[in-house]
């Protein structure tokens, strides 16, 4: 049913629709410009948006200060170490919701999600304490477990999303043919279920790669992952406008354009189940 | 061999006793239909006996040995589905070879099994494509392959043909009868359709609210329902029933007589009746006939009776078909 739309009509969408989509990117744009600049230049007012003196010294300042390509490895290992273990977990967690549930599966659904809604900063004492008498603070081993169990509700109920569209008796057939609970996860489910799986895995790697407040408050360097690196070019005196910029790009340069080719993957996944 | 037997089977959801209890034999080799109308538990059985539910009492018992408590892949069936349940990610070989994979069987001989399921079947040719790019018929085939070539010591169907349409259906019904020729396994085979039910059955067992109404031949039913249910599932259009004076005059609470049991004239007849509906198929006519004082019968005529609407006939019933049942409902 196609609707007839004016000139008029569509230009003015399109002009709105550019300038929300021009304001949503421009933060990323700006910081993306200053990380060209001089200190000086990244503080003039009024600033000056491309005629300025380009220059990369920001980006080999950052690199002699701080050791990039460690912090860089650590986000790398963290983000997918907790995604991977999740999914570990999820999957059969998963299963038994969609294909084994009980009278009170909605309710622990439920309860796994209420978990999301505590602010964090009202466990982060006791998580902290547990951290230190277990020699957990600035490891990547502590931080992979408590990004997994933070992470771990919104798995589950994605996955569980997903395998509630697959058919039970496909399950079935396979423990008619033979299959134990594990090869008919391994050969019949999990491969059914890649795309939500997969973009699954991606949602949370950006999540665990973006998350903050857990990695600020228990690394200090070791450990340290991308997050951390942002945050000690962050500083209430000095000129630091410029080298924070170029931190920040490098920083969230992997996961723009990790999210930048799976976009068809996360589209599909976060619609999945919308429409038939 | 592939002989089963049930031991006051029963199944409760909850609340609902779908099943109250079951006693059954089937023995080997036998092709042995369930059918009633639906929710009368026929699927609730089958997959208590292949073990994807468990019972709520009871025994199952295949070949000798007691069943009841082994996982489905132990009990040596092989059940067809009606959805198919191919696996959607593997080729038609992999479909076809997953069971042997599972039972650990070496890869020579799983290709051999794999290629004599596919020639049985006519899949040679499509053992390289996905389920997806595969007709009903074809899927329904690889579903039967994946079933065969474990040679269980029988199979379970659930209702394999609703999918398909009409035409399919009749074409997949008569390949699953010569399958069963072939390999002469005990075949159970849930239908809701009475005309699969009598066209491939040795044994038919009619359920009805998860009791088993009668169990016989497909002729044994039609010629002897034992009670008023069987009476009116079996055979269509269905069993007239008839009640009040006519009936008591015949010595029965009910009488039954089949519409092609009821002689039909123009002229003269023990009842008179005017047509309300009259079906014209070519080969026979259905009529829907009022009699005044005994109700709306159904009678079926050769395919030259002419009559239509409102038309005036005369209806005699053949006395010595007639089936004769008491107050509870049962045959007398």
């Amino acid at each position: 049913m196609a609707r007839k739309v004016s000139t008029q009509r569509k230009l003015v969408m399109s002009a709105i629709a550019w300038t929300l989509g021009i304001v949503i990117f421009f933060p990323i744009l700006w910081t993306f410009l200053t990380s060209f600049k001089t200190e000086g230049e990244a503080v003039a007012t009024p600033p000056s948006l491309f005629f300025f003196h380009w220059t990369t010294e920001n980006y080999a300042e950052v690199q002699s200060r701080s050791d990039y390509f460690l912090h860089f490895m650590n986000s790398v290992t963290i983000s997918l170490g907790s995604t991977i273990l999740g999914l570990l977990i999820a999957i059969p967690a998963a299963w038994a919701m969609a294909f084994a549930p009980t009278k009170r599966t909605k309710d622990v659904l439920m309860w796994m999600l209420s978990t999301k809604m505590m602010p964090p900063v009202g466990a982060l004492i006791p998580i902290y304490l547990l951290f230190r008498d277990g020699g957990l603070l600035d490891t990547r081993i502590g931080l992979v477990s408590v990004l997994t169990l933070i992470n771990l509700p919104i798995i589950v109920w994605m996955l569980y999303t997903y395998f509630k569209e697959i058919p039970g008796e496909i399950l079935e057939a396979a423990r008619m043919d033979g299959a134990s609970l594990a090869k008919e996860i391994i050969y019949v489910l999990t491969p059914m279920a890649v795309p939500g799986i997969a973009s699954t895995l991606l949602l949370n790697v950006i999540l665990a790669w973006n998350e903050a407040f857990w990695t600020l408050n228990l690394t200090t360097s070791n450990a340290a992952p991308l997050t951390a690196f942002i945050a000690s070019y962050s500083s209430p005196e000095g000129l630091f406008y410029a080298k924070l910029s170029a931190a920040s790009t490098m920083a969230i340069a992997p996961i723009l354009i990790l999210g930048w080719f799976s976009q068809k993957q996360l589209v599909r996944g976060l619609t999945f189940g919308a429409v038939k | 061999m592939g002989s089963i037997t049930l031991r006051n089977v029963s199944k409760v959801f909850g609340e609902a006793k779908v099943i109250p209890s079951i006693d059954l034999d089937i023995n080997d080799g036998e092709f042995v239909v369930f059918v009633g109308p639906s929710g009368c538990g026929k699927s609730t059985l089958l997959r208590l006996i292949a073990g994807l539910e468990d019972v709520s009492g009871g025994d199952i018992i295949i070949d000798g040995q007691n069943a009841t408590d082994a996982a489905p892949a132990k009990r040596g069936l092989a059940m067809v589905f009606q959805s198919y349940a191919l696996y959607p990610h593997m080729s038609v070989r992999s479909n076809i070879a997953f069971p042997l994979k599972m039972a650990g069987i070496d890869k020579a001989e799983i290709d051999r099994k794999v290629a004599d399921a596919a020639r049985v079947l006519n899949l040679t040719d499509y053992l390289e494509r996905k389920p997806r790019q595969l007709s009903g018929g074809q899927r329904q085939r690889v579903a039967i392959g994946r079933a065969i070539v474990r040679q269980p010591s029988a199979f379970l169907f659930d209702e394999p043909l609703s999918n398909l349409d009409a035409a399919l259906r009749v074409n997949m019904r008569l390949e699953i009868s010569e399958l069963h020729q072939q390999l002469k396994t005990t075949m159970i085979y849930v239908t809701h359709d009475q005309v699969e039910a009598m066209t491939m059955a040795d044994k038919i067992v009619v359920l009805n609210r998860g009791n088993i109404e009668q169990v016989g031949s497909p002729l044994d039913l039609y010629r002897k329902p034992a009670n008023l249910f069987v009476a009116g599932f079996i055979g269509s259009p269905r069993m007239n029933l008839i009640t009040g004076a006519y009936a008591e005059a015949k010595g029965g609470k009910t009488v039954g007589i089949r519409p092609e049991h009821i002689g039909l004239s123009k002229d003269a007849g023990t009842w008179e009746g005017t047509v309300t509906v009259a079906e014209h198929l070519g080969s026979d006519t259905f009529m829907h006939v009022d009699v005044p004082g005994v109700g709306l019968l159904a009678a079926r005529a050769g395919g030259e009776f002419g009559v239509r609407h409102g038309d005036r006939v005369y209806l005699t019933p053949d006395e010595s078909k007639l089936h004769r049942f008491d107050d509870k409902g049962l045959a007398l």
